[in-house]
């Protein structure tokens, strides 16, 4: 029990004086999250809606493939980006490995899956009558498209926030990809296994619960713009 | 429906019988350093002790920091460590019944042959280090209070280079305490604090061709022991400040009733008697003696 006490009031304490090298951490961490995010819903929300609205061969066969890689571990991804950029290999000369670029390219591939997988279903999910009513009325195709994603706005916002906890969570690709050079690379969550190789866990837990607050924080945004967008 | 449930169930009683059940009675657990795991060693001196006395040990390679915090929470029987002082003190503090040397290796800086900062054959430690900040060359540094890194800081403060200490405060047993760690001043991005261990340590230093401290044992395991060597190459070495003893304490069992403390003192014993310290010895990585026993005149 003291353990946990210890680390939440150590957690208040590093809020409270804005400890200057957790404001680094949580920069890094923000900036890399919400850039991967950001790639990977412009590329998974329109080929989720693409697959879903389209007939082709191999259809079920590809949703299948996209819902296995749901479960693709961190750690494959930074294994295998990590043999393309590292010194000796294909793009070696792009100096990339260890940098937040890195990190980058391994989180777009964790959760392009993640986005694309639930932009189908939200999609699918729509009465089909939206679709045939909004082309009745003489909507063309993009009009079309636009009818069907207004419906389907809030799935697809839950799978954006869903992804989002994906890779600000995870620690494998930041590890490896990043490598957790201080000031640079570190993140909320190789920070905490930093905390946790050196034995103090209470700076770990601390550090724990400072990215659920940040995570709250952001929720709180989301769930604003989500109910503005209601109106 | 029906069938669905089944499918269900038997499922789940598949990988009930997978989960491990009932175990063999002679394994302890070890806390070690990563440098220890690298090295290699271990591979070759764990199937000879079970050989000889039927024990079997679990390896856990962390930093020395994770490794002392497992023994001072009672998490494992026995730890094979490298940071004299720290293992001192877990002694004097009761969670370790003894500490017996068992052996030595070095240090070394390491960087890229292109050397920038001019550093090679050079004998004295921290006047290279000295150098390589001056040159504002890129080093990397452990970062992960591990005995490296605790020497590393220690060859940092004998520079004479002025150097920053950085600290979080954490509350630790309901009072403030201060975390901290030294780190060159006029810090640069020439400087980079990865906090990871040895292994990873090298390949990054690699991958930056950047200057880093090591260990002897693992650097000549990713120098020679590889397919793909490490390219990274010698710069410094022989200086007594490079020194790095590596010590075993089995836990105390007054302090944690369910240690194995007869198997981990077993054990302890079993290093430092002469056919382990020949055989420690005897350890080459590619022709080169990695480790330097140090217990032949203590075991009787």
């Amino acid at each position: 029990m003291e353990f946990l006490f210890d680390s939440f009031f150590s957690a208040l304490l590093l809020l409270w004086s804005i400890d200057p090298e957790l404001v680094e951490i949580v920069t890094v961490s923000l900036k890399v999250s919400s850039s991967s995010t950001i790639i990977a819903s412009a590329v998974g929300v329109p080929a989720g809606f693409l697959i879903a609205f389209r007939e082709f061969p191999g259809k079920r066969l590809l949703i299948t493939i996209l819902n296995t890689l749901l479960a693709l571990p961190t750690v494959v991804v930074g294994l295998l980006v990590y043999a393309f950029i590292s010194r000796r290999g294909i793009l070696g000369v792009l100096n990339l490995l260890y940098t937040q670029k890195a990190m980058i390219i391994g989180q777009v591939i964790l959760i392009i899956p993640i986005i694309t997988v639930f932009t189908i279903s939200a999609i699918s999910r729509i009465d089909e009558r939206y679709r045939k009513t909004a082309m009745t009325l003489g909507a063309n195709a993009l009009q079309t498209a636009w009818v069907v994603i207004r419906e389907a706005r809030f799935a697809i916002v839950a799978a954006v926030i869903a992804a989002f906890g994906r890779v600000i969570a995870e620690v494998g690709i930041s590890m490896m990809l990043g490598g957790n050079a201080k000031g640079f690379t570190r993140t909320m969550t190789t920070a905490m296994a930093l905390e946790y190789d050196k034995g103090e866990f209470v700076l770990g837990v601390a550090l724990g619960l400072v990215l659920l607050t940040v995570s709250f924080g952001l929720n709180i945004f989301f769930n604003y713009i989500q109910g503005r967008a209601r109106v | 429906m029906k069938r669905g449930w089944l499918s269900i169930a038997a499922v789940v009683l598949v990988m009930l019988s997978l989960s491990p059940l009932g175990a063999a009675e002679k394994i302890i657990k070890m806390s070690t350093t990563t440098s220890t795991e690298n090295s290699g060693l271990l591979d070759v001196l764990l199937p000879e002790l079970e050989k000889d006395t039927g024990i079997q040990v679990k390896v856990f390679a962390k930093g020395t920091g994770a490794a002392i915090r497992d023994g001072i929470d009672g998490n494992v029987d026995i730890i094979f460590v490298h940071a004299k002082a720290r293992e001192e003190k877990f002694v004097a503090d009761g969670y370790g019944t003894y500490r017996l040397g068992v052996m030595h290796n070095d240090f070394v800086i390491l960087g890229p042959a292109a050397d920038p900062a001019g550093i090679k054959g050079m004998k004295n430690a921290a006047e290279a280090l000295k150098k390589i900040a001056e040159a504002k060359a890129s080093f990397v540094s452990r970062g992960d209070d591990s005995g490296t890194h605790t020497k590393e800081q220690a060859l940092w403060k004998a520079s004479g280079i002025p150097f920053e200490t950085t600290g979080t405060e954490i509350i630790s047993k309901g009072k403030k305490k201060q975390l901290s760690f030294v780190y060159p001043g006029a810090l640069g991005k020439w400087y980079l604090s990865i906090g990871q261990g040895m292994g990873k340590t090298l390949t990054y230093a690699e991958e930056k061709q950047a200057y880093t401290l090591a260990d002897r044992g693992t650097y000549l395991n990713y120098k020679l022991g590889r397919a793909q060597s490490l390219d990274l190459e010698i710069l410094c070495e022989g200086d007594p400040l490079l020194f790095n003893p590596y010590g075993i304490i089995p836990i105390n069992p007054k302090k944690y009733p369910h240690v194995k403390f007869d198997l981990a003192d077993q054990f302890a014993k079993w290093l430092v008697s002469p056919k382990v310290q020949a055989m420690i010895a005897r350890y080459k990585i590619q022709g080169q003696q990695a480790f330097y026993p140090d217990a032949v005149l203590a075991a009787k």
